[in-house]
């Protein structure tokens, strides 16, 4: 017994000595190097360099990573490569599409690896776009702009939420990363037979929109279908009413985390204190902060709701439930006197610092946006970032159509709230609910915001 | 437990079948039993060691996972416990041990007795009934409960019918509430899983024990405390282990029923915190370093559990 005990603990030593031996030699090797160290930084390709004849390319297999595995998105991309292809015999497109969740997540390793995709669609904001381009991952499209016209096809409002500062730390202008295919603004869908019921006319002001909410919430009705479980539907609310208050130049700095706003100035807390007055006077559904943003739709579609705050991406699942019975507005115009809009663009498509074929890969990204795209993408019941007004299209696609070319014609579009800073998103949703549960006042949630908001923008231009 | 009859003590005689001119154990020679255990080392290595060990390397770095990663030490563990926004997680994972783990253990504890007293008809039945949520993948469980929990669901409907309306909740979306609500739910899963392991403890208890304790007078309690207690040391194990491990690693339920966190992050779990930073924040050291120091924690938690296991006698597991 106690022989084979001493054996056993013999070995078990020797394996110990090993392990440890194995544990200090792998210390010291993952010691020599930090993670990510080979990756090198980015280049731009010249215009004089460009080669735009893709049949003389030869054989090229370009990879695209996207988005577009819903309905409309998919069937419009799909239509594009397909066209593409035929017309470009010599380009094989190898297309790789996941949700969006699901492409975040994945984009970050895969943009890094050797075998990187051509195109991808990447996400906008500073933690995702943005540290992609600090990192060197992406290349600059300016070139490509200037050869295929990218700057007279897209306007100004619409190549900023793409565009970065070439270290990655401006956001909003600088180079351009990405161009989009599809447009999106936040307005308000309303039910017409309730609007009609009720003796209503869809709002163009403000004084118009909060009469209208009184003349719901008395004939008991739900003013506004809302649901926050998910708590980034809050982002939006609180632009909407943003919007109405605060001079749009200055949402756009705090939405691309610039020098020169403020979240506690006068023209913010009137906007929260309306958002908390809304609130008490009971203007959205009860218990919203329970209840998820796809039930809360899917509840207004089946006619409980009024209106429904919320973006033109809900266009074809609203417009199959309610047919004509579905309405678009803009926002309506509140103290600023000004139109002002808070809307983006669909994901930007860019290339990546890897690609072999970058070349290739923007006479891609020019095809799926040219004039024949945006009529592809219209035909599939999409809102065409360029040409919106000029598409035949009826009924509230053409509401949606109208309010996208007059909000980008106007100049009125505003980025979304959680783009100003990395810290962004999560301040302002967990923020925006606790808020209108109640839970925090106009001070803290606004002085949060400030605070990040302020404390980055101060480190960012100082470093 | 004393006498070895699995292996033969090492003996100055060879062993006859194996090779004969080497002294040692009998068998085949070591090197070809390494060969044997080559396959599933190959896997553990590099499906669990080598990541683990990668892991622990990545935590001394602050990371985004695409520039280059700055070493900063033991930084990381150091902000796990201080930074409330990354203890807090781990606070939370502790009060969902009491509903995932102390409730059903106790709930289970007293069924299991009431059920061995009363000889139910149809047990069969309740049995299964009881364990059916441990069948149901999580991410339905979650879905469904979530229902359950909307401002417009049947919790709230109940409560109403009932004329309770003063106790109606948004749930899943009122901070004091949203982690009660999630941990509700492990207890409506758990619970099952812990009743069955006990019905099965019990039932190897001799009739005769129960018989005599009766005959010295011995009440339900006291028959349950005596008898049935004691001999369920072993299954006790069991359920507290897989029910904290259960609780500790909690992801999915929280992911789905309440995203983003929960209302003012009340319902933020370690496993929570690692997705999101990893993936979602690009802060790949601290997401690595909250899961080596969950793993760290569901270590020693399991490993306490065994040792008041087999501390108590000769009660396997």
């Amino acid at each position: 017994m106690i022989q084979r005990r001493s054996i056993i603990s013999w070995r078990r030593r020797r394996a110990m000595r090993a392990a440890a031996a194995t544990l200090a030699v792998t210390a010291l090797a993952l010691a020599a190097c930090a993670p990510g160290e080979d990756n090198d930084g980015g280049e731009e390709a010249a215009p004089s360099d460009i080669e735009t004849n893709v049949a003389d390319m030869g054989d090229i297999t370009l990879t695209v990573w996207d988005q577009q595995v819903r309905g409309g998105q998919a069937e419009s991309i799909e239509a594009l490569n397909a066209a593409f292809m035929d017309q470009y015999p010599n380009i094989t497109i190898d297309r790789v599409s996941r949700s969006f969740a699901d492409l975040r997540r994945a984009l970050r390793l895969a943009i890094t690896g050797d075998e990187a995709p051509d195109v991808v669609q990447a996400n906008n904001t500073r933690s995702d776009m943005g540290a992609f381009v600090q990192a060197g991952l992406l290349r600059s499209l300016d070139g490509y702009a200037d050869v295929y016209g990218w700057n007279d096809r897209f306007p100004d409002s619409v190549r900023a939420t793409a565009s970065y500062s070439e270290d990655g730390s401006v956001f909003g202008e600088g180079n351009l990363y990405g161009v989009p295919q599809v447009g999106e603004v936040i307005g308000v869908w309303y039910n017409k037979a309730k609007l009609a019921q009720l003796g209503i006319e869809p709002p163009q002001t403000l004084a118009d929109f909060e009469a209208a909410l009184q003349t719901a919430k008395d004939a008991g009705e739900i003013p506004i279908q809302f649901g926050n479980l998910d708590q980034w539907p809050g982002i939006h609310t609180f632009g909407f009413v943003q919007n109405q208050f605060v001079n749009k130049d200055e949402i756009r700095d705090l939405g691309f985390g610039r020098e020169g706003g403020s979240w506690t100035d006068d023209t913010n807390v009137q906007a929260a204190n309306t958002l908390q007055d809304w609130v008490d006077a009971g203007y959205f559904t009860e218990g919203f902060n329970g209840l998820g943003y796809d039930p809360a739709w899917q509840d207004f579609a089946k006619g409980q709701g009024v209106f429904l705050v919320s973006g033109t991406w809900l266009l074809a699942d609203l417009r199959d439930a309610m047919g004509d019975n579905l309405g678009f507005t803009l926002p309506p115009i509140g103290e600023t006197g000004d139109l002002t809009v808070t809307g983006a663009t669909g994901l930007p498509f860019a290339i990546t610092e890897n690609s072999e074929n970058p070349d290739a890969a923007a006479a891609y990204i020019d095809f799926i946006t040219n004039s024949d795209a945006m009529q592809t993408l219209a035909e599939a019941g999409e809102l065409p970032v360029v040409d919106a007004g000029e598409q035949q299209v009826s009924g509230t696609q053409a509401e949606v159509y109208d309010a996208w070319a007059t909000a980008t014609s106007d100049n009125a579009l505003v980025p979304y709230l959680d783009w100003g800073t990395p810290e962004a998103y999560d301040l302002i949703t967990v923020g925006v609910q606790s808020f209108m549960g109640g839970d925090q006042s106009t001070d803290e949630f606004l002085g949060t915001l400030e605070d990040d908001y302020s404390s980055f923008v101060s480190e960012n231009s100082g470093g | 437990m004393t006498d070895v009859t699995e292996a033969t003590p090492v003996a100055r005689t060879p062993a006859p079948r194996a090779h004969p001119s080497r002294q040692g154990p009998p068998g085949e020679p070591r090197r070809v039993a390494y060969l044997y255990i080559l396959p599933a080392f190959v896997f553990f290595a590099g499906f669990m060691a080598w990541p683990l060990l990668h892991g622990f390397w990545l935590s001394f770095y602050e990371w985004d996972g695409l520039t280059v990663g700055t070493w900063v030490g033991l930084d990381n563990y150091h902000s796990v416990l201080t930074d409330p926004e990354l203890r807090e997680p781990f606070l939370h994972s502790l009060i969902l041990v009491i509903f995932f783990s102390a409730i059903p253990i106790v709930l289970g504890l007293t069924l299991a007795g009431l059920m061995m007293r009363a000889r139910l008809r149809g047990m069969p039945f309740f049995r299964t009934v009881l364990f059916l949520p441990q069948v149901i993948a999580m991410v339905v469980v979650a879905i469904a409960w979530g229902h359950i929990y909307a401002p417009d669901g049947p919790l709230n409907d109940l409560l109403r019918t009932i004329g309770l309306d003063d106790l109606t909740h948004a749930w899943l979306g009122e901070p004091s509430w949203a982690l009660v609500s999630v941990g509700v739910v492990g207890t409506w899963v758990g619970t099952g899983l812990c009743l069955i392991l006990f019905l099965a403890g019990l039932s190897k208890v001799p009739r005769e024990l129960y018989e005599s304790a009766r005959l010295d007078g011995a009440g339900a309690l006291r028959e349950f405390l005596n008898v049935g207690l004691p001999a369920l040391r072993g299954e006790l194990a069991v359920a507290m282990t897989l029910t904290m491990i259960a609780a500790l690693r909690t992801f999915d339920l929280v992911y789905v029923m309440t995203p983003n966190g929960g209302p003012d992050r009340s319902t933020a779990v370690p496993s929570y915190e690692v997705y999101k930073r990893a993936f979602i924040d690009g802060e790949v050291g601290t997401a690595v370093t909250v899961a080596i120091v969950l793993t760290a924690i569901i270590l020693v938690v399991t490993i306490g559990i065994n040792r008041f296991a087999e501390r108590g006698d000769e009660v396997r597991l």
